[in-house]
């Protein structure tokens, strides 16, 4: 800064250093919400967090190599079903596309919506495991004592075998988890609830 | 170096406005400094209370006096929230930098005069609203990280944890409004011949830590609003139910939380710096070292969040990433205290109570980042992480850190604030009441983590009872050195000495130095020129 600057002109530089400060903090706040579509976008791209590749149809077997895929399944207690794999394990070969089934069975006598999220474990094979048909993320909603066999046909990419932070691995764990679904938890007024005391030992 | 214009007719316009204009309506940049350092010293009553009442629970193996888990969760979480944004940031920022700020760069006022009124006057509610919480249901019992699902409204229904978010809210509106003054304060308003690389170190702290809020604090913003909206409004952000993932939520509060620790670090660098050059009679050692130090570690600050993230369950390769990205953060810092110490070096030091909590400051900085670097390690930080370790870390940076700098700061200003010099054998009594209270409060915690003791638990097994004696007979220490401090307060404004312009003497080289004690109502009126 050479020289002074009359008041005005100072007001004016001023005005604007602080227009595009506030500039700054919009687009921060709109990076940390653009943050959540980015994350996911993220995930899905690397396999980050054990995020299975979609879409791709299998190679088909190339070599005698195998895998196991084991199947965990997990059910949020307020979604009031029974849900289970129905194998605990298959061996595949890698490229080969293979298909498994789960169970899911409504216990309750009042209709429930599950949706349902997913990962395979160790995280970093996630790029090399491919689902060609899923039911994740779809709203499924079974009538009271309803039972369905749900499907996951998937694929193991070959390139899992010469991937030096892959090549160990023998076993991947597919694992499904069913919540209820947030509008299906509000009409049965099993959202989680703002009573007054939940959390403190004197209820 | 620095040469004010004479006072020269100062005397005839100085009067100032009555009680409420210039208390509640102020626009001066001395008296809001004022007002939040009164604020600050207020707030740290409250938040050192909280502490105190658990240093009582954690005295003894068993609960005290305590109801219940959350109750002790909600008060831990204010003592966090309470000593981050209400005694640390508006004690460094708000107060050193209002106050100090326009006079050390030679300008009558900041940029933003009303802005700057309104940016304190959002905290007081927000601190209402946070210190309120408290006594709403079960008060905000998720910890001052507020980690999803803990903060939901399944476990953290009603009011209360909704009132906590509010308060952040305000008090991120605040310090955000009080940055964008600052930066165009020190961009645009400094005196003719005031270049960026003549301008003292505690301006440079403060534009440093002007962009971190600018940069950070929204996204915490943004995170909470997601929170709010997750709590009251059915969105799920955060929720696995409805496709939300609350990691992200980690991710965001750690992209503002790391930048945040140094916001309420890098000024009390700034201020220490001076410290140290005052009473060593020499500049600074490396002067754009220095200040280039302080750029660097914000820069680097802004990647390395994920270290807080260890245990989340993210990928080894992401996990050595953030480890190296955070050892190299103690490359600036080592220059820094190196450079300190240089400063020092041949110095003609004087070791009055100002150079006494500068020093203090060094040593317990560098105790604490040590093991900061241990805790970097992200093998380490698996057994580590969340346990006592952890508290001793982060209080040795900031509850002695940050706090030593606020001290070295009142101490080393309060003659220019207030006209009155401090009595020199009380400051010092007061300083090693402090250093021993908060010693014996926090270094017992390294060997409580170190076995096993996890944070955030009101109760323990009767193995660890000998330290925890031990760290509650050092705060009772640390809590009466406090009250020592106000009584230092009263004997300085009771009597005194009578402070002249430059009570230092020939170290003290910048501008407030060239202005009476205390600075006419408006200082600067005709710019200084800088040679």
């Amino acid at each position: 800064m050479p020289q002074r600057l009359d008041p005005q002109a100072l007001a004016k530089r001023n005005r604007r250093m602080l227009g595009g400060a506030f500039g700054v903090v919009f687009g921060m706040v709109g990076l940390a919400y653009a943050s959540v579509p980015l994350y996911d976008l993220f995930c899905k791209v690397t396999g980050y967090g054990g995020t299975p590749m979609i879409g791709l149809a299998a190679p088909g077997a190339a070599s005698e190599a195998e895998v196991t895929v084991r199947f965990n399944a997990a059910t949020q207690p307020g979604l009031p079903w029974r849900f289970a794999a129905q194998q605990p394990a298959i061996r595949v070969k890698l490229g080969e596309e293979a298909l498994a089934f789960y169970t899911a069975r409504n216990s309750a006598d009042a209709p429930a919506t599950g949706i349902s999220t997913y990962n395979v474990t160790p995280e970093v094979v996630g790029r090399y495991f491919h689902k060609v048909a899923c039911f994740c993320f779809e709203d499924q909603t079974l009538t009271p004592g309803q039972s369905v066999d749900m499907p996951i046909a998937f694929w193991v990419d070959p390139r899992i075998a010469e991937d030096p932070v892959t090549r160990d691995i023998r076993t991947i764990t597919v694992s499904y988890t069913f919540f209820r679904s947030l509008n299906d938890a509000e009409r049965s007024g099993a959202l989680a609830n703002a009573g007054a005391h939940v959390g403190r030992a004197t209820r | 170096m620095a040469h004010a214009a004479d006072a020269h007719g100062h005397d005839h316009h100085d009067h100032k406005p009555g009680f409420v204009a210039r208390w509640l309506f102020s626009t001066n940049h001395k008296d809001i400094g004022t007002l939040y350092i009164i604020f600050s010293l207020v707030a740290a009553i409250v938040g050192i209370g909280l502490s105190l009442l658990m240093r009582i629970e954690l005295m003894t193996p068993g609960m005290q006096i305590f109801a219940d888990g959350q109750m002790w969760n909600a008060y831990v979480s204010a003592h966090g929230l309470i000593m981050v944004f209400f005694v640390i940031m508006p004690a460094l920022i708000g107060g050193f930098g209002n106050w100090f700020v326009p006079i050390m760069i030679g300008a009558p006022d900041m940029a933003f005069p009303r802005l700057n009124n309104i940016s304190f006057w959002l905290l007081v509610p927000a601190f209402l609203l946070l210190g309120g919480s408290l006594f709403v249901g079960g008060g905000p019992g998720a910890g001052w990280t507020i980690y999803p699902p803990l903060s939901d409204a399944e476990y953290q229904p009603g009011p209360a944890m909704d009132m906590a978010l509010f308060a952040l809210h305000l008090a991120g509106a605040s310090s955000i409004l009080g940055a964008a003054n600052f930066i165009t304060t020190i961009f645009n308003m400094r005196a003719p011949g005031m270049t960026l690389h003549k301008m003292p170190l505690f301006v440079w702290s403060m534009l440093v830590t002007a962009f971190l809020l600018l940069l950070a604090v929204p996204v915490l913003g943004g995170a909470i609003t997601m929170l709010i909206t997750d709590r009251n409004f059915g969105t799920a952000f955060f929720d696995p139910a409805g496709g939300g993932d609350p990691v992200l939520f980690q991710h965001l509060f750690w992209f503002f939380g790391h930048p945040e620790v140094y916001i309420m670090i890098l000024p009390a660098f700034g201020i220490v710096s001076h410290v140290v050059s005052t009473f060593s009679r020499k500049p600074v050692f490396g002067y754009l070292g220095m200040a280039y130090a302080m750029v660097a570690i914000g820069v680097v600050g802004f990647v390395v969040w994920a270290h807080h993230m260890f245990t989340s369950g993210i990928s080894v390769d992401t996990r050595a990433y953030f480890m190296a990205a955070t050892m190299v953060i103690a490359v600036p810092t080592g220059v820094k205290i190196f450079s300190w110490i240089a400063t020092m070096w041949g110095g003609s030091m004087r070791f009055d109570t100002p150079m006494l909590f500068a020093i203090g400051f060094i040593f317990l900085f560098t105790v604490g980042g040590v093991t900061g670097v241990v805790l970097a390690n992200a093998g380490i930080t698996q057994i580590l992480h969340n346990t006592y370790y952890v508290v001793a870390h982060f209080h040795y940076v900031l509850s002695l850190g940050a706090v030593f700098g606020i001290y070295a700061g009142i101490y080393y200003w309060i003659g220019k604030m207030s006209g009155r010099q401090y009595p020199e054998k009380l400051g010092q009594i007061h300083f090693w009441m402090t250093f021993i209270g908060v010693n014996l409060t926090f270094f017992p915690m390294h060997f409580l983590g170190n076995q096993g003791m996890p944070r955030r638990y009101p109760d323990y097994p009767d193995a660890l009872a000998g330290w925890n004696l031990v760290a509650s007979i050092g705060s009772y220490i640390s809590v009466a050195s406090f009250v020592f401090f106000f009584f230092v307060l009263w004997a300085t404004f009771r009597r005194g000495a009578v402070a002249s312009s430059n009570p230092w003497g020939e170290g003290a080289t910048t501008l407030e130095w060239q202005v009476s004690s205390p600075p006419p109502f408006h200082t600067f009126d005709e710019l200084p020129r800088i040679r």
